[in-house]
């Protein structure tokens, strides 16, 4: 590791360091009878600390009257009695629903993409429905998702897939249409046929588009499902906000935050990995962003 | 062919375009005007002649702006004439030039394919099992000298490896005709004529028809068989073409040195130099 890197990695430890300080000075130091940021609002620092740990803990110790320690083919079986004791299973939930959001509405995003950008007529017919739809706030699909299809997961996947499908669907389009006009002449001199073309030419710098919007686009199927789950659902991290939230449980609550956040984080490293391995022929910090 | 006395204008050579004579490319009365926004429309090319011989070294130069990328295009079939006719070996040329070579003024090469695979893929799209597409390609290479980099991708090469890779991609379908837009412009002076004995060389080898734009007439002069000179735009059109005598096998720097070259270059010069006055006085777009 060099020696830029450890200054960075240092610098960024003490922004933690200083929010977390002020956090917990403002808590549990009485300042002329009171608190700066009184636990009833704001908790402490080491409550929420303590909460994660215990989250997890339970999750992976014995829990009277269920499998030791879980037992995953009941993992997300909201009707199972063991559920909800481990916020493993939470997560779980979370997880799936943000991964279907992702790959529905990146599928529906790149086959639509593709076809208005390659189809002039019909990209003039639905350009206004289009815009209509992507300029409407997509919480207030959440009551219809769920009349539609349930407390379950679907209604937050659908959710999550209205946020995935219109990131995808622009990037395709724009990576379709912004083919450079060299590259698409070469490739036709060079003998590809229509369908070569799509191959070699307009797929590859449609996927790059794509990709190149994957953090936004992961980060959204997540933001989906939470949404979801916290305005109505049995299960997941943002049922797990909510139920705490409910009690005034403000430790309960900044536990869900701060364990979405590292859940977050952990998928962006993931998405980092894909995204280097797929776009290795792009240069550094080059091309549409 | 190459008999045109030099500094004369040849009229009577681009003014008689045989299409039955096999030529490899041919010109007959082309013209070329883009529509405005507003109904009218702009002349890029007035009515034009021109043939390039079977095995011909055609270079076509002209000030900035002056439609000769257009001609390129043209005889590319990536262009359709607004009126005239492009024939190609003998033939009426429809849609894609397939018997041509293009090398572009950009890098035209894939980015998201290495430059092996950039280089083999004429051979697939055209059926060739991907293997021996792939042997043809590490062939090619080689001869452009960049055996050791197939693996690279094009953003891990230099401006002018990039241009090899553009050079094989090109000639490993055994294009009859190679077009060639100032394809070495961007490079710096010394990849340039390391890159102009390379064509010249493997020019040697297949003898094929080029027809090879530039606004460099030294680069012009070391390259061709024959120059052209086109006016400035717009409505340009070819105002004069001379035979090139230099012998062969040239080298593409120390043939700048030879007495003949400076009077082949002085008898152009005069001719051209009032065209690149009038495109840099506002005459071109």
């Amino acid at each position: 590791m060099s020696g830029g890197r450890i200054r960075l990695l240092g610098l960024q430890a003490l922004v933690a360091v200083l929010v977390i300080g002020v956090w917990h000075v403002g808590s549990t130091v009485p300042v002329g009878g009171g608190y700066l940021l009184p636990k009833f609002f704001f908790s402490t620092p080491a409550d929420v600390g303590a909460r994660v740990w215990k989250l997890f803990a339970d999750g992976t110790t014995q829990i009277v009257g269920c499998a030791d320690p879980i037992d995953l083919s009941h993992l997300l079986s909201t009707s199972d009695p063991c559920f909800g004791k481990t916020v493993w299973q939470h997560l779980l939930i979370t997880l799936t629903e943000g991964i279907l959001a992702f790959v529905v509405g990146a599928a529906t995003g790149v086959a639509l993409g593709f076809w208005l950008a390659r189809n002039a007529l019909a990209s003039a017919v639905f350009e206004p429905y289009i815009k209509m739809l992507n300029a409407l706030p997509r919480v207030v699909l959440a009551p219809i998702f769920m009349l539609w299809l349930g407390l379950g997961i679907w209604s937050k996947v659908a959710l999550g897939v209205t946020l995935v499908f219109f990131i995808v669907f622009f990037n395709v389009y724009q990576g379709v249409k912004e083919v450079s006009p060299v590259i698409l002449a070469n490739a036709r001199m060079l003998g590809m046929s229509e369908r070569q073309l799509f191959a070699h030419v307009y797929w590859p710098s449609a996927l790059s588009w794509m990709f190149s919007s994957l953090h936004t686009s992961v980060g959204f199927a997540i933001i989906g499902a939470v949404v979801g789950e916290y305005l109505g659902s049995a299960a997941g991290l943002g049922y797990l906000i909510n139920q705490a939230e409910g009690t005034f449980d403000t430790t309960g609550v900044f536990a869900g935050m701060a364990i979405l956040a590292l859940f977050v984080l952990v998928i962006d490293g993931l998405v980092t990995l894909v995204e280097k391995r797929l776009l290795v022929w792009r240069p550094p910090a080059v091309g549409p962003a | 062919m190459h008999d045109t006395p030099v500094g004369a204008s040849a009229v009577a050579r681009y003014g008689d375009v045989d299409l039955a004579r096999g030529d490899a490319v041919g010109f007959r009365r082309v013209r070329v005007a883009f529509a405005l926004s507003d109904g009218g429309s702009y002349p890029v090319i007035a009515a034009t002649d021109l043939a390039v011989g079977a095995h011909e070294f055609v270079a076509i130069v002209g000030p900035t702006g002056c439609g000769k990328s257009t001609l390129l295009n043209l005889a590319a079939g990536l262009l359709a004439p607004t009126a005239g006719q492009v024939s190609v070996l003998g033939a009426k040329l429809t849609g894609i030039n397939t018997a041509a070579g293009y090398l572009f003024q950009q890098d035209a090469v894939m980015p998201w394919k290495t430059a092996r695979d950039n280089v083999a893929i004429g051979l697939e799209v055209a059926g060739m099992a991907r293997a021996e597409a792939v042997d043809r390609a590490q062939a090619w290479l080689e001869r452009v000298g960049l055996g050791a980099f197939g693996e690279r991708y094009p953003h891990q090469l230099s401006g002018g490896q990039r241009k090899r890779v553009g050079l094989a991609q090109v000639l490993i379908r055994r294009p009859k005709i190679l077009l060639m837009d100032e394809p070495f412009g961007p490079l710096d002076a010394q990849t340039r004529q390391i890159m102009g004995n390379l064509l010249l060389e493997l020019w040697a080898q297949e003898r094929k028809a080029v027809l090879f734009v530039t606004h460099d007439l030294e680069e012009a002069i070391a390259l061709a068989d024959r120059v052209v000179i086109m006016s400035a735009g717009p409505a340009a059109r070819i105002i004069g073409e001379h035979a090139i005598d230099l012998a062969r096998p040239r080298d593409a720097s120390e043939v700048r040195l030879l007495p003949r070259f400076h009077e082949l270059h002085k008898a152009i010069w005069s001719q051209l130099r009032a065209e690149v006055l009038k495109a840099y006085s506002g005459g071109a777009a």
